[in-house]
């Protein structure tokens, strides 16, 4: 099992579970707001702005709306996959989101409590440290597909089945050039875990090609630098992923009514809901881990932190907040271009969109593949 | 191992999502019940099919090249975390080179499956 060596390093790491999943949900109400608002600026309307200052008491309001609605349940539903399937639409997103580390640990020494000696600690900022945490993250955020079935076979309704159906397919075949789009990734880091990622990520730009040290300190070490093409391949399918527009075939309304969430209302509908933002996070944590340092400040390593904290008289807390808004800051550009390309780009068409992921990104996720591996190896002889 | 936190908080997230539906369905509005109210939601018109309605075979055929195409980028992943370790250790080559025989039937099958016309959706 092993969450920790006493009861407190338990409690405080089974605490941390709790609250990273309650800030997931918390934050779905807040991106809601900030995607109406967004859109209705783009679309030059006012968006929600009645309901308290900048309309942001519109979310209350709007929770308030989903526990009053009528419990609804059409005859031909299977209650159990019908009320089960919102429940597991929350799980994959807050157990996959937990493996993503999000700042440098937090260490507590030692102190007396009820008369005995607890600690010292290292609580980490992230759920659980996952040796393979690229494999974890992938297999368990692909459990949504199953979540989708779920929903579109225990509504009873064509439509919704069809829906299911449409997603699973679409979420399975863009999963192919997303796993095959990391692959540079891992042959660069070569390692599966999240933080030595982000570490091998600090400082400024800086790698051996043909056995000459090439700089460029005006960069930070990023990972786009070294995997553009990777880079736009994951942020692509991670939108197909998640059932975003452009690739929101799974609820295309012109044709589906509502795709797999038709016959769910109030707050069952806010779950699959939950659920998608939840992958929208993902995606967006992943992009800044993967391609922009993770928690990493640009051009400076951990280490300069720790040490700069130490000169003015501050621990790991503060090294700890300086990262954890590094990643939070790219963490929030990421969201906001899932809501930007939301209302920029139209809805492709079922067999378009099939093409897109079997025909085109899967044979350029397998260039980039190649192409790594040369350089690579071209690059150390 | 966190194991024993992964554990956790899907039990914890599954309570908590049942509690929340068991609220919900609490606080929200009492049903009345009318048979047409509480037929499948199809835009106000009679069904006409039965909700068991006959699936495209392609949605099949997509699970299942999903499947092949799948174990095959798993197979990647190995490769690809120690590439860089066998470079060091001098047996770049042999890797690079039986790699892109690998990645070589990988295009071939992608090619074959484009040709068959197994991608193809009307």
């Amino acid at each position: 099992m092993g969450m920790g060596k006493d009861i407190f390093e338990i409690t405080v790491n089974g605490l941390k579970l709790v609250v990273i999943f309650l800030m997931m949900v918390q934050a779905v109400p807040i991106l809601v707001w900030l995607e109406r608002r967004g859109s209705a600026f783009i679309q030059n309307r006012l968006g929600p702005n009645r309901v308290g200052p900048l309309g942001l008491m519109q979310l209350l309001a709007d929770a308030v709306k989903f526990l009053t609605k009528e419990n609804f349940v059409p005859d031909t539903a299977k209650p159990l996959l019908y009320y089960a399937a919102p429940v597991f639409a929350l799980i994959p997103g807050a157990v996959a989101f937990s493996a993503i580390p999000m700042s440098t640990p937090i260490q507590v020494s030692a102190f007396e409590m009820f008369g005995s000696t607890w600690g010292p600690y290292t609580f980490l900022v992230q759920g659980y440290d996952i040796g393979v945490g690229i494999v974890f993250i992938l297999g368990v955020s692909s459990l949504a597909a199953y979540t989708l079935l779920m929903a579109g076979w225990g509504s009873g309704n064509k439509y919704s089945l069809m829906g299911a159906l449409r997603a699973s397919a679409q979420t399975i075949s863009y999963e192919l050039a997303l796993g095959l789009s990391i692959v540079g990734v891992i042959m660069l880091y070569g390692t599966f875990n999240l933080t030595e990622m982000t570490v091998a990520q600090q400082g400024p730009l800086a790698f051996t090609l043909f056995g000459y040290t090439v700089s460029a300190s005006w960069l930070p070490n990023w990972g786009i630098f070294y995997q553009p093409l990777g880079a736009l391949l994951f942020f692509t399918t991670a939108f197909a992923e998640s059932n975003r527009l452009p690739f929101d075939l799974a609820e295309g309304e012109s044709e589906l009514v509502a795709g797999f969430h038709t016959e769910y209302g109030g707050f069952k509908f806010n779950m699959f809901f939950i659920g998608e933002y939840g992958h929208m996070m993902i995606a967006s944590g992943l992009m800044a881990l993967f391609f922009f340092g993770g928690y990493g400040i640009p051009y400076v390593s951990v280490q300069e932190v720790q040490q700069w904290a130490a000169s003015i008289g501050y621990g790991s807390g503060l090294v700890a907040l300086l990262h954890f808004l590094s990643f939070f800051v790219k963490f929030a550009v990421f969201l906001w271009i899932f809501i930007w390309v939301r209302w920029t780009l139209p809805r492709f068409r079922y067999d378009q969109l099939m093409d897109f992921g079997w025909k085109t990104l899967l044979p350029w996720a397998l260039a980039n593949t190649i192409l790594t591996a040369f350089v690579i190896y071209i690059a150390s002889l | 191992m966190p194991l024993g936190g992964v554990i956790f908080i899907v039990i914890f997230i599954a309570l908590f999502g049942a509690f929340l539906v068991w609220v919900a369905s609490k606080t929200g509005g009492k049903p009345v019940y009318h048979p047409i109210k509480y037929e499948p939601y199809e835009c106000g018109l009679p069904s006409l099919d039965k909700k068991d309605t006959k699936v495209s075979v392609k949605y099949y055929l997509t699970a299942i090249l999903f499947i092949l195409f799948d174990i095959e980028i798993i197979f990647m992943y190995p490769w690809a975390i120690s590439f860089r370790e066998f470079i060091t250790s001098g047996q770049g080559a042999f890797v690079f080179v039986s790699m892109m025989v690998f990645i070589g039937i990988f295009i071939f099958g992608l090619f074959w499956e484009v040709k068959s016309k197994a991608l193809e959706w009307d």
